[in-house]
């Protein structure tokens, strides 16, 4: 697939920014409209999850636990237990540390049908601060049993995958970005579970990536580019099951890899990526996102560049690949 | 063998004798796991018997062992998942799996693992073990019965001491904010925990106000009186539009002199003798 990016950007210089969570809720509805099962779940969390207009339209169908996450997960196993497909809306920093034992046993070891949609996740909440980032989830959610774990890098694919999820069987993770991002994939893109999507091919350099990062590895390569390197770009929203034949044939094809994600790189999908090439085909790669640290104070953007998590981190790894390996 | 069921006795006291001896045989079932596999939680095994034995053998589960994920079913969650012995042998004695195959109790890869498995056994409805997780699933499951129009009803067993946990009052907030009046919380008050009385742990009193506060109605029953067991779980919601709460009082143990009201029987291991011994306390004897 390619990337309807470089169009929008022939358009206009400054590419719209959208906020995924509006994808999602508008998802949502569409989905509670059809399908009788799909339920919401949320904690106080009316307007950080963007709930307003699902409560109002099905008043019926949605729950407020309070603020009390422990309880929203064991609800969630609850509901579905009775039948329904209920979506747990929260900002992710809350859902998933809080309620960390509900979901390894109430999701993922009981392989509940029941859906987080963690919200604002990485350090969207930039100047809150690390009681509010969410940087460790991707590292958690990602080693449990039964467990799908999803970043999605748009508006376009947040609502493919949300339609998905309605199909899908099982546990899952959905992390829902809060921050503006531009749209990477064209409108009629489908989400395939488990694969990596080719936004721009190349056979020098491979930057993965998930999340609004995604849209920054599309810069890096333009950048990379002008400097004479061919960068493949993959869209590595499927954390979990992560695609290991696009991470070799990348390793293959390519001097080496470089990971970008909005998370700890240790555990999450850089971590995912380094075990894969680790077992199956040894290869260079740098793994951008948080390092083994709690982060400053900073609005999201300015973390983002602080840790080298930008197009111009993953163009100057990328760089040290290819320099590496020449 | 012809047993005769609940339903076949019309007369209170056959039904009182009857279920003492459901639930005897459940105490029995559930020290002869423990000792089998070396492992088990014989003092909660024992104070549940009886609620076991009401909900399951007493017919006041509206529940199908033909037809175990019937969506019409009332659910039960043993939320006190350590005393799967007794709850296995419940199950099994209500006919959701064969009572051969209680002899398999935590072998490797028994579908009876330590905790209960909704994924392995039938009849099994949540993942428990870890406490304080059963309240809020039980809420889940009363809100599905609201959402979906159906009668189903709720019942989720709790330790006194696993209302320790602070997930459990997080459920019980939301449970009288929605006025879950199809879910029933029945509490083994057996006074103790894995190391001591909870009083002199964590205090639980005054716990029937506690509940109350809750928003529930609340009733304190002889937990280890089948019929009074009976009588109030087939009598539920207690009051229209309110959780019920039924505080049943027991005894850690109960049944077997030597592990009444011992700390140390929280999770004892019976000796062959000592099996033995209860055995003819109980007056039952284990077919499997």
């Amino acid at each position: 697939m390619v990337s309807s990016l470089t169009l929008e950007k022939d358009q206009s210089q400054k590419p719209q920014l959208f906020d995924c969570r509006d994808a999602y809720a508008k998802a949502l509805e569409e989905m509670a409209a059809r399908d009788s099962r799909v339920c919401v779940v949320i904690n106080d969390s009316l307007s950080s999850a963007k709930m307003k207009d699902f409560k109002a339209r099905y008043p019926d169908r949605f729950v407020n636990v309070g603020i009390a996450e422990q309880s929203m997960v064991g609800v969630g196993n609850g509901l579905a237990n009775g039948g329904m497909v209920p979506y747990l809306c929260g900002a992710s920093c809350f859902l998933t540390a809080r309620a960390m034992e509900q979901v390894k046993v109430d999701m993922a070891y009981s392989n509940a049908n029941v859906r987080i949609c963690g919200m604002s996740p990485g350090m969207a909440y930039g100047q809150l601060g690390p009681t509010h980032h969410s940087i460790e989830d991707l590292a958690w959610m990602r080693v449990l049993p039964n467990l799908t774990v999803i970043v999605p890098a748009d508006p376009i694919e947040t609502a493919a995958v949300m339609r998905f999820s309605l199909e899908y069987v099982g546990p899952m993770y959905l992390r829902i970005a809060r921050a503006p991002v531009q749209k990477v994939h064209s409108e009629d893109y489908e989400f395939k579970l488990g694969q990596a999507v080719v936004l721009r091919e190349g056979k020098d350099v491979t930057l993965m990536a998930n999340g609004i990062l995604v849209a920054r590895a599309l810069d890096a390569a333009e950048m990379l580019a002008k400097k004479g390197v061919d960068a493949r770009v993959l869209n590595m929203s499927c954390v979990k099951p992560i695609d290991r034949k696009a991470i070799v044939k990348a390793a293959r094809e390519t001097r080496g890899i470089v990971t970008a994600e909005e998370a700890l790189a240790a555990g999450g999908l850089g971590g995912a990526v380094a075990e894969v090439l680790a077992l199956e085909y040894p290869a260079p790669m740098r793994m951008l996102g948080m390092p083994d640290t709690f982060a400053p104070t900073g609005t999201a953007e300015f973390l983002l560049d602080h840790f080298g998590i930008s197009a111009k981190g993953m163009e100057k790894a990328a760089l040290e690949l290819v320099q590496h390996e020449g | 063998m012809n047993e005769p069921r609940f339903e076949d006795l019309t007369k209170l006291q056959e039904r009182k004798g009857w279920l003492n001896s459901q639930a005897n045989w459940i105490r029995l079932s559930a020290m002869t796991m423990t000792h089998h596999s070396g492992l088990g939680h014989t003092g909660g095994d024992l104070s549940s018997a009886d609620i076991l034995a009401t909900l399951y053998l007493g017919q006041v589960l509206r529940v199908n062992p033909a037809e175990p994920a019937s969506p019409q079913r009332d659910r039960f969650v043993m939320s006190k998942g350590h005393c799967s012995g007794a709850f296995y042998s419940a199950l099994a004695k209500r006919g959701f799996f064969p009572l051969e195959q209680l002899k398999t109790f935590m072998d490797p890869l028994s579908m009876l693992n330590g905790h209960p498995d909704r994924n392995k056994l039938p009849g099994v409805e949540a993942n428990t073990g870890p406490l304080g997780h059963g309240l809020p699933i039980g809420v889940g499951m009363a809100l599905a019965a609201r959402m979906r129009n159906e009668s189903w009803r709720v019942f989720v067993l709790v330790g006194d001491g696993e209302l320790q946990e602070g997930s459990n009052w997080e459920a019980a907030m939301c449970s009288q904010q929605y006025k879950l009046d199809n879910l029933v919380v029945i509490v083994d008050r057996n006074r103790l925990q894995q190391g001591d009385f909870t009083e002199n742990t964590i205090c639980m009193e005054p716990l029937a106000d506690r509940w109350t506060a809750f928003g529930f109605a609340v009733k304190e029953v002889d937990g280890h009186d089948h019929l009074a067991l009976f009588e109030a779980f087939s009598a539920v919601p207690i009051e229209k539009g309110k959780p019920s709460c039924f505080i049943a009082r027991t005894t850690k143990g109960k049944g077997v002199s030597f592990a009444e009201n011992k700390p140390a029987w929280h999770h004892g291991v019976p000796t062959k003798e000592q099996l033995e011994q209860a055995a003819l306390e109980l007056g039952v004897e284990v077919e499997w």
